[in-house]
């Protein structure tokens, strides 16, 4: 659960985060009905005519999607379809890699991330991302790795022990690591590191969470915790997820976007996705005859 | 079937070999043995015969050989403090000056540089171990140091009020001349050495970083330089140790004064380069003064060597010292110690 | 629902971005320049004495006054001294590295050597020389105070160790599911270490044996008080002989100006010969990475 929130804001660099006011941690139903149409108080992030090539490779053909605030989706599709290329897209990770290169407009809110001018490392305050492999930096403790997106923007050192706590308690860490804050973060489970990266994500309070197959490298107790908390997230956060399971995507997911390719087959509420999919590809890949 | 396998070979059975047979692999075998026992005896009897040639002065100076300030070898006195100087103030500014730019262009070509330059860059800073070290000394001597001299004199009265560093008039050749031409030449062996141990960071943490919003250089101080901290500091280590060792470069430009110089752009001497000096017209305690002037340096040599590799594997974070770098390190830098 | 305004990035940050960026580079630079500096000026004084009549077809006068000669005798006697030296240490060095990798692998006897061979990489070369001094000059050992065979072995102990650990490193690169296959062929093992072991490792092997003589080829040190030097042409191997390094290192300390524009150009003589030995060992490591 989220605690109450009584940090004062520092004074960032940072607009105002929407969402359900921060002492009332239980969200108005509306936002939880999938699907709903009402007016959130998130952020949604909307994909317009998106390709993004390595190289000469034409990774993603003309991805339009709407990703609704405080929803979770989720992204699924056999190896190669180009979800997770789809998701680097997102935050502007993709032309991390040598030769890369993405055209089209990702909107947050009625901005477009990819505008001339924007500033990538301001992007990535914004859209935060956990990868697939849980990587909490290797040389610090898990207070650091809590804190390190934080001592970027010069969070003063004596807010920064209250927003470590806060972000530790928000993923449910806080009870194991307590007592040993200075202990190195790779001394962790599995389980616990992806949990400790998420904390990490989310103390710099971004307003959209990208998550690259979180829980794939996770035992399925572990995987449980990390769908419990992205259940919770979604409060506060749009939240993006790629997966390769499918009852995972049915269980956290409002709705689901099939990929095939690097084109978008289908995007629907996730229900109808796994029991009535409109489009054949759809239906064969969720029956499990490929990929 | 066993009547007939035992007719055929005589009394063995079919899977046995013959002892013949079996020759080529036990002196194979035996062979290679004795050749890497060979190195073993080697290096026990080198070190042996070294201790015996320093006996005469141990005998006579004990550890006050090793620290004493005075060696004159008109009066035959041998006490090698201020070699010792000579020897660890040179390092030390190698070090100072060679580290940081080493790991400075170990970062700019594994991480900054582009893609394509990335192997070339390599090759050319690779190529300053390539050059022998007498060549060093050649181009110290008639380009180094005459055309440093009018700026070391400038910094040395701009600066007389820092403590030996400056105040002192320069002469033409000093431990500050030494302690360049030894930097250039242990960049190489730190900066392939840096950028082995920076290109093992797993790039899930620069991705980790770069996510959190970091720019470039942040998250090079976070995920790059934290995690190679233990390597890079095992290469400059190995350095040091190369920089000890150095003769020839060293002996033409240190001025060859055999006492502590009272700046740093004075006259000094280093273990190794008194030996080459002074070796060839040796007698009796003076030889043994110089074995055990080598002495002293090879111990010194030993010791920096294993600090770094005890950072280097320590540094490894799991990964075995070898490929690239073991190449490296073990084809070294050309010229001598 | 507040609109996204994208965050300042502070201006302190992008600055320090740039200038830690610049100042790399720099260095990089700053590391560039001596090679430089150094190679213009070994072609500028050098080229002045590669012109001179006879500088490589005739032997050092030695005399001060009158022609200094040329240096054919160095550069005929660095081939025969480095010739010898490898003859003697390439055998030997692959032989230990043989053994290390083949036979001792992990044992102590095996550690214990490797250790000591790392020992010896870290020891001053003049050191060598001093042995060799002791063991084999002071005693007229073969009929000789300085010999040429004794500087070629104090040279050979330098070149031992860069020859173990660099075979040791290419030895261990070949797939042991290669020697494996051999064996379970029925093959002795002599026989895949010669026919199997030795061909794969073959170019590696070579790459590290041509770097080692490079290396040995500009050593000055051990040849000081173990072969010191000759102004004639000899080729007998049991007295003094002339060497590049050796005459560099002489004539730079001598008075006369026309012996110091010769040391340029032995200089010259000496790096192009290394380099020739460096690039093409590089250039056999690439082709048979490739391959």
């Amino acid at each position: 659960m989220i605690p109450p929130d009584t940090t004062s804001k520092e004074q960032s660099d940072m607009s105002t985060v929407g969402g359900p006011s921060p002492d009332r941690p239980q969200a108005a139903p509306a936002a939880a009905k999938p699907g709903a149409v009402t007016a959130k108080a998130g952020h949604a992030v909307k994909l317009n005519d998106l390709n993004a090539y390595y190289g000469n490779v034409h990774a993603i053909k003309d991805v339009t999607i709407d990703f609704p605030a405080n929803e979770v989706t989720a992204l699924i599709g056999p190896s190669g379809s180009g979800k997770s290329t789809v998701v680097r897209c997102i935050n502007r990770m993709h032309e991390e890699i040598p030769g890369a290169r993405a055209t089209g407009s990702v909107e947050l809110d009625e901005l477009d991330v990819y505008a001339p001018d924007v500033d990538v490392t301001a992007v990535r305050r914004l859209i935060g991302m956990v990868f697939q492999k849980p990587n909490p930096f290797p040389t610090m403790s898990i207070f650091d790795n809590v804190a390190a997106g934080l001592r970027l923007t010069g969070t003063k050192s004596k807010d920064l022990k209250d927003l470590v706590h806060r972000s530790l308690h928000a993923v449910g860490l806080w009870d194991e690591v307590k007592d040993r804050l200075s202990s190195p973060g790779i001394g962790l489970s599995g389980g616990q590191q992806q949990r400790l990266c998420i904390a990490r994500t989310v103390a710099i309070e971004p307003e959209v969470i990208l998550m690259d197959e979180p829980a794939s490298a996770l035992d399925p107790i572990s995987t449980l915790k990390i769908e419990e908390l992205i259940d919770e997230l979604k409060e506060r956060y749009t939240i993006v997820i790629v997966t390769h399971n499918m009852q995972q995507a049915a269980r956290v997911a409002n709705s689901t976007v099939f990929m095939l390719e690097g084109e978008v087959i289908e995007h629907d509420e996730t229900n109808k996705i796994f029991t009535n999919p409109s489009d054949e590809r759809t239906e064969r890949y969720v029956t499990g005859k490929f990929g | 079937m066993e009547a007939s396998a035992t007719s055929v070979t005589g009394g063995r059975s079919a899977l046995e070999r013959s002892p013949a047979g079996r020759l080529p692999d036990r002196v194979l075998k035996w062979g290679l043995s004795a050749l890497a026992a060979l190195i073993l005896i080697l290096i026990i009897y080198f070190f042996i015969r070294l201790v015996g040639q320093s006996g005469h002065v141990f005998s006579t100076y004990g550890i006050s050989f090793v620290f004493g300030n005075d060696w004159d070898v008109s009066r035959s006195i041998y006490h090698g403090g201020a070699l010792l100087f000579g020897t660890i103030v040179t390092s030390i500014i190698a070090l100072i000056i060679g580290v940081p730019i080493a790991v400075a262009t170990a970062v700019f070509i594994t991480e900054l540089c582009p893609r394509r330059l990335r192997g070339s860059l390599s090759i050319v800073v690779d190529l300053l171990a390539a050059v022998p070290s007498v060549v060093y000394g050649l181009w110290g001597v008639f380009v180094l140091a005459p055309r440093l001299l009018p700026a070391e004199k400038w910094f040395a009265s701009t600066f007389s009020f820092i403590p030996w560093i400056g105040g002192g008039i320069p002469t033409l050749y000093n431990y500050f001349i030494a302690g360049l031409i030894l930097a250039i030449m242990i960049l190489p062996i730190v900066s392939a050495i840096s950028r082995e141990v920076i290109a093992t960071v797993p790039s899930e943490n620069k991705e980790a970083a770069l996510a959190l919003g970091a720019t470039r250089w942040e998250m090079i101080g976070m995920a790059v330089i934290p995690y190679s901290r233990s390597g890079i500091i095992g290469g400059a280590m190995l350095g040091m140790g190369r920089a000890i060792g150095e003769t020839i470069a060293v002996v033409l430009v240190i001025g060859s004064a055999p006492k502590i110089g009272s700046h740093l752009f004075a006259q000094g001497y280093t273990l190794a380069a008194v030996i080459a000096n002074e070796f060839g017209e040796a007698t009796g305690i003076h030889t043994s003064a110089l074995f055990a002037a080598g002495l002293v340096l090879f111990v010194l040599t030993l010791i920096v060597n294993m600090i770094a590799r005890w950072f280097i594997t320590r540094g490894s974070h799991g990964t075995r010292g070898t490929g690239a770098t073991g190449m490296t390190i073990a084809s070294g830098p050309a010229g001598e110690k | 629902m507040s609109a996204t305004a994208l965050p300042q990035i502070s201006a302190r940050r992008r600055r320090t971005d740039k200038v830690m960026r610049g100042l790399v580079l720099a260095a990089t630079i700053v590391a560039l320049i001596p090679l430089i500096l150094i190679i213009y000026y070994l072609i500028h004084k050098g080229l002045s004495a590669w012109t001179q009549s006879g500088f490589f077809t005739t032997d050092p006068t030695g005399s001060f006054f009158g022609s200094p000669g040329g240096i054919r005798s160095a550069i005929l006697g660095s081939l025969e001294i480095v010739a010898l030296a490898t003859v003697i240490s390439i055998p030997i060095g692959i032989g230990v590295a043989l053994y290390l990798t083949e036979y001792g692998k992990e044992g102590w006897f095996a550690n214990t050597v490797r250790y000591f061979v790392d020992v010896m990489t870290g020891v001053p070369s003049i050191m060598f020389g001093l042995f060799v001094y002791i063991v084999l000059v002071v005693g007229r050992f073969g009929g000789s105070g300085f010999a040429a065979w004794k500087g070629a072995v104090a040279i050979s102990l330098l070149m031992l160790p860069i020859v173990i650990r660099s075979s040791e490193v290419v030895l261990l690169l070949v797939p042991s599911s290669l020697r494996e296959a051999a064996l379970a062929l029925g093959a002795q093992r002599w026989r895949v270490v010669f026919r199997v072991v030795l061909p794969t490792a073959g170019p590696g092997l070579l790459t590290g044996s041509l770097l080692a003589i490079a290396r040995g080829m500009g050593e000055t040190a051990p040849l000081l008080f173990t072969v010191s030097t000759a102004f004639g042409l000899t080729f007998s191997l049991n007295q003094q002989m002339n060497t590049m390094p050796f005459l560099i290192y002489n004539d730079i300390t001598s008075p006369r100006a026309a012996l110091q524009t010769i040391a340029w150009g032995t200089a010259l003589t000496l790096v192009v010969v290394v380099l020739i030995l460096n690039l093409v060992a590089r250039f056999i490591a690439s082709r048979s990475r490739m391959a």
